[in-house]
């Protein structure tokens, strides 16, 4: 079996055989048809989307399909070529202007994809002398950025300045004009915990480090204009890259970057992953530029969070092991066997709701997760179903003592 | 004063410990993934206590070629001369 490619993944594949088979299988799920953003047909029967992070529920909003459609009957399919070669049309430009003009910044590169935008940024700006210095629980997109650069790579402890202060001291002292990229999220998906920027751009910058945050779940959910958590926490000024993506308030797919560094021009020179790819089509690229458009002066953000919070509070009063508190978009609740989890998938799929199962390595702590992402789209009576199917779940495989009554009724 | 390889090594199971958790017997051979059944992300976790016990950095680059406890008690030992 020596010469067998595939021998490394046999326990993965044992793991994955061992899941339930058929519509309770949590990583086969289809969606027949998709009716609205909080809704389609799963397994024949409708299903409320409780785990979708369309925050915004943008996908299919009438101005963003009007502008794709335009662009699809006037511009074509897709650009089949490069950024560097034809695949730039005016529409790409204007969406960096739309992003540039949205995030206040001299500078805007738009990526295919928002994992290629933490791909191309990390990696090409991290050379081979310089230092990457990355938060502990930093999405896959993050870590494979530095495994592509050459650069060194430190991790910290998950938003913790102390442990980012010591990493950074050890590392000026050894090497005081290395350059050093610290990159933070935002928002941290899984449990939806936001970063304490202030600290951590302030101790950034003590070591002359530059700061990228990635707003990939906070673009159009946190900040008075929907910039995200920086603009949140007021250190935009601090920050010196913003990378994010349509796929998810912005309801389409794509990733960017956006920079004051005057010199920010020179990565559409050098950056692999925004070179040697076919640039995002003419409808995606109209519909992200009216999202922008609509995410700036839209008051969705506060019946986002309301209904997160609705969901959150609900759960938590029901019993459940809390992995958040609603301060985002996020719910989720902690199962401890992840026997447990998948079944609780499984039966929540059967009751019409569809949530993301969320296992290690993919989550931090290792915690196996039921996570909902809310949007602004769900109304209460979709968010009070949910609830009443996670209790009925929840009782049914031992996770809640009692049906709590004042709940449900 | 230069620490010995033998007393890195007992610093280093000294922070192993709380992963260890059926107290598995620490060798300067014993594999992290195989014998201590610890995983990537255990393994970074244990990095970065190192780091912090003998003020050095370790890049996480280096992961991927340290797979006994020996192993990092070598490239302790390297940096620390280093510095």
């Amino acid at each position: 079996m020596t010469f067998d490619l595939f021998e490394k993944f046999d326990s993965i594949l044992n793991d994955y055989n061992s899941l339930p088979k058929g519509a309770a299988n949590p990583f086969t799920v289809s969606m027949e048809q998709v009716l609205s953003p909080t809704t389609a047909i799963i397994n024949g029967r409708k299903t409320i989307l409780a785990g979708t992070n369309n925050y915004m529920g943008m996908t299919f909003n009438q101005e963003c399909m009007d502008a794709a459609q335009e662009a699809l009957l006037t511009l074509g399919t897709g650009t089949t070529g490069s950024r560097m070669l034809n695949g730039t049309y005016n529409s790409h430009k204007k969406l960096e202007d739309t992003l540039k003009k949205f995030y206040d910044t001299q500078h805007a590169i738009v990526f295919s994809t928002g994992y290629q935008a933490n791909l191309g940024i990390i990696a090409t700006l991290a050379g081979p002398k310089d230092y990457v210095v990355i938060d502990a629980d930093s999405h896959a997109s993050i870590y494979d950025g530095c495994a592509m650069g050459n650069a060194t790579v430190v991790r910290f402890k998950h938003n913790d300045a102390d442990n980012l202060d010591k990493k950074l001291t050890r590392i000026r002292k050894n090497d005081p004009q290395a350059g050093i990229l610290v990159v933070l999220e935002g928002v941290y998906s899984m449990l939806g915990d936001q970063a304490p920027l202030k600290e951590l751009t302030r101790i950034s910058k003590a070591h002359n480090a530059f700061v990228l945050v990635d707003e990939a779940h906070s673009i159009g959910v946190f900040g008075e204009t929907g910039r995200g958590v920086a603009q949140e926490q007021g250190v935009e000024d601090q920050i010196d890259f913003i990378v994010g993506t349509f796929s998810k308030s912005v309801g389409t797919i794509g990733g960017y970057c956006v920079s004051n560094n005057p010199k920010f021009e020179a990565l559409r020179l050098v950056c692999r992953p925004y070179i040697f790819t076919a640039s995002l089509p003419p409808s995606v690229v109209a519909s992200a530029t009216k999202a922008l458009e609509l995410i700036a002066n839209s008051n969705l953000r506060a019946k986002l969070l309301s209904n997160s919070r609705r969901l959150n509070n609900g759960l938590s009063q029901a019993g459940f092991d809390m992995g958040t508190t609603g301060e985002s978009p996020i719910a989720a609740i902690i199962i401890a066997e992840q026997d447990t989890a998948i079944a609780f998938w499984g039966e929540m799929i059967k009751e019409g709701v569809y949530v993301n199962l969320a296992l290690p390595p993919a989550t931090p702590k290792k915690l196996n997760l039921m996570r909902c992402s809310l949007s602004a789209a769900h109304n209460h009576e979709q968010i009070d179903f949910m609830l009443e199917k996670f209790i009925l779940v929840g009782t049914k495989l031992g996770l809640l003592q009692d049906i709590p009554k004042r709940i449900l009724a | 004063m230069t620490q010995t390889i033998d007393e890195i090594f007992e610093q280093i199971c000294t922070l192993i410990a709380p992963f260890n958790k059926k107290n598995i017997p620490i060798t300067k051979d014993s594999l992290f993934s195989v014998d201590l059944e610890l995983d990537s992300l255990n393994v970074m976790d244990i990095l970065s206590e190192i780091e912090d016990e003998f003020d050095i950095t370790v890049p996480l680059n280096m992961l991927p070629d340290l797979e006994t406890v020996g192993q990092f008690a070598e490239i302790v030992k390297q940096l620390l001369s280093e510095q």
